[in-house]
């Protein structure tokens, strides 16, 4: 008899987890320091379902009970609004760096640079520019996105096949024509990649906003952390990591990889 | 659709007039033509063939209008060729075929450029010509569904669903095995039979171009030029395994032979 795939995973990640929660209790560990499995199971009960007065911007607040999802939804707002500014701006930018060398090799080249900035950096300088405001937060998510869209747009429109481009030139297609009808669609699996890897260097930058800034707007999933991290509350600090990987898989199963798949199997690159 | 006789009596659609075109490569400057005069008349079959690096890709490209000429001029009718234009249409080495696109929408691709058609109009057009190239079962198909021989199919009829006055060929059958070359080939002399289109075939496969030209003009390269032009006037439709056509080939490939012992010297 066969297992079902999902069987043997599942006994490990239990079995690792018993043995986590043994190690602790038994009293190897400081559980200050490293809270048990159940402790973090437990907290996440508090900051989930038991719900109390949730008010934004209090440093304080962060101890109070059911702010898991209002926190989630600050920073699934801000990574969102962020991401698609960071889109909006790096996609046209991509396609104008593919298209005019100048641009290439000035936009181009200082994308390259910027995409290896870690966009903490950016952090100061939102600071002084926009003060401690939503804006600052959103400064640096775009940042964040930006280049890593812009290269990888311009990169899926260099490599569009020239065959593509000649057979639609005899057929009468230029200027906008050409690029809505052949280049885009073309380019589209590379900037769908160029996109996901925008999202999660969108992610990355929010966390680090998040963590390092107290946003008087909104407390967010980084802020959170940061907060349990003061008052030293382990507990917090694993659970709010765990929801910050949940929500990056989650993006990824419900956005990213259907899409991908699609695009995949639509054009026969996968079985 | 019929053409009127222009007032030459050899009525020719396109016109070469001493055309040469060089390329700046790596190793220097590089004579792919050199002072091609050649008249590609209405209504024929005109195959260009020699070996590669005679410059036939380069000629196709610049009758596409997708290149430009260094020296001389090249007109369809009346009218200097450019630019490219869906005049002139082409088939390419690979099909072409836009992935994200299926079969009818392929078709359909060139058919909406066209102006002055209903959408109605290319619909029943590109259904037409789908059928006509025996894939009127497979509108809904994508690229990677169809076989190699049925995608350039699908790019035939990509090629003649907008009616161009010339139908360009760039060594179309060269990446299909055998058999299916074979079955196309007897399809294009049906299609060119029956629609009375103006093609022009650049190929290497000297048996390829005797079997589907109603002229051969033979290429020899470094720099590449008109060697040499063979009337074929055999009845259609012409079968590959035709002796009269081997004999035939086989003078070409002699005449061939000859040009190339001869630049060797």
């Amino acid at each position: 008899m066969k297992l079902p795939r999902f069987v043997i995973p599942t006994f490990i990640a239990l079995a690792v987890l018993g043995g986590w929660e043994w190690f602790v209790r038994a009293g190897h560990v400081n559980d200050v320091l490293v809270p048990a499995p159940s402790h973090i199971l437990q907290w996440f009960w508090w900051a989930l379902f038991d719900r109390a007065s949730f008010e934004s911007g209090h440093y304080l607040v962060a101890l109070q009970k059911g702010e898991l999802l209002p926190a989630t939804w600050v920073t699934m707002r801000r990574l969102i609004i962020g991401f698609a500014i960071g889109a909006a701006i790096g996609i046209p930018l991509g396609a104008l760096c593919a298209r005019v060398r100048w641009v290439r090799d000035t936009i181009g080249v200082l994308a390259l640079g910027l995409q290896t900035l870690p966009s903490v950096c950016w952090v100061p300088l939102a600071l002084l520019w926009f003060g401690i405001r939503e804006e600052a937060v959103l400064f640096v998510v775009v940042m964040g996105t930006l280049w890593a869209v812009v290269i990888a747009v311009q990169e899926s429109v260099l490599n569009v096949p020239p065959l593509y481009l000649r057979a639609a030139q005899t057929m009468g297609s230029n200027g906008w024509h050409l690029w809505s009808r052949v280049i885009f669609p073309a380019a589209l699996p590379g900037v769908l990649s160029g996109m996901k890897q925008g999202w999660a260097f969108a992610w990355r930058s929010l966390m680090a906003a998040e963590i390092f800034v107290v946003i008087v707007t909104g407390f967010g999933l980084g802020s959170l952390l940061n907060a349990g991290r003061e008052l030293l509350r382990m507990d917090q600090v694993m659970g709010v990591m765990a929801v910050v990987m949940l929500v990056g898989l989650l993006a990824d199963l419900v956005f990213f990889a259907p899409l991908e798949r699609w695009l995949r199997r639509s054009r026969g690159l996968e079985r | 659709m019929s053409t009127p006789l222009s007032k030459s009596p050899a009525s020719a659609a396109l016109t070469l007039r001493n055309v040469t075109k060089r390329f700046e490569g790596a190793a220097g400057r590089v004579t792919a033509l050199e002072d091609i005069s050649l008249d590609v008349r209405e209504g024929e079959f005109l195959v260009v063939v020699g070996p590669s690096g005679c410059g036939k890709s380069t000629l196709l490209g610049l009758l596409a209008g997708l290149e430009h000429s260094d020296e001389g001029t090249i007109q369809l009718g009346d009218e200097p060729v450019l630019s490219p234009g869906r005049d002139r249409l082409v088939m390419f080495q690979q099909d072409a075929l836009f992935p994200w696109l299926n079969a009818l929408e392929n078709v359909l691709f060139g058919l909406r450029l066209k102006p002055g058609l209903t959408d109605a109009e290319r619909l029943e057009s590109a259904r037409y010509y789908l059928n006509l190239v025996g894939l009127g079962n497979k509108e809904k198909a994508r690229p990677h569904e169809l076989s190699g021989g049925m995608r350039q199919r699908v790019a035939l009829a990509r090629s003649l669903a907008p009616n161009p006055r010339v139908l360009l060929m760039d060594e179309p059958f060269s990446a299909l095995d055998a058999l299916t070359r074979e079955q196309l080939y007897g399809d294009i002399q049906e299609i060119f039979t029956k629609r009375k289109k103006t093609i022009v075939l650049v190929t290497h496969n000297i048996r390829e171009a005797v079997c589907l030209g109603d002229r051969v003009v033979l290429f020899s390269p470094n720099p590449g030029r008109v060697q040499q032009v063979f009337d074929v006037d055999l009845p259609r439709p012409r079968r590959m395994n035709d002796p009269a056509l081997a004999n035939l080939a086989a003078e070409v490939t002699t005449a061939l032979s000859a040009h190339l012992a001869a630049d060797k010297q």
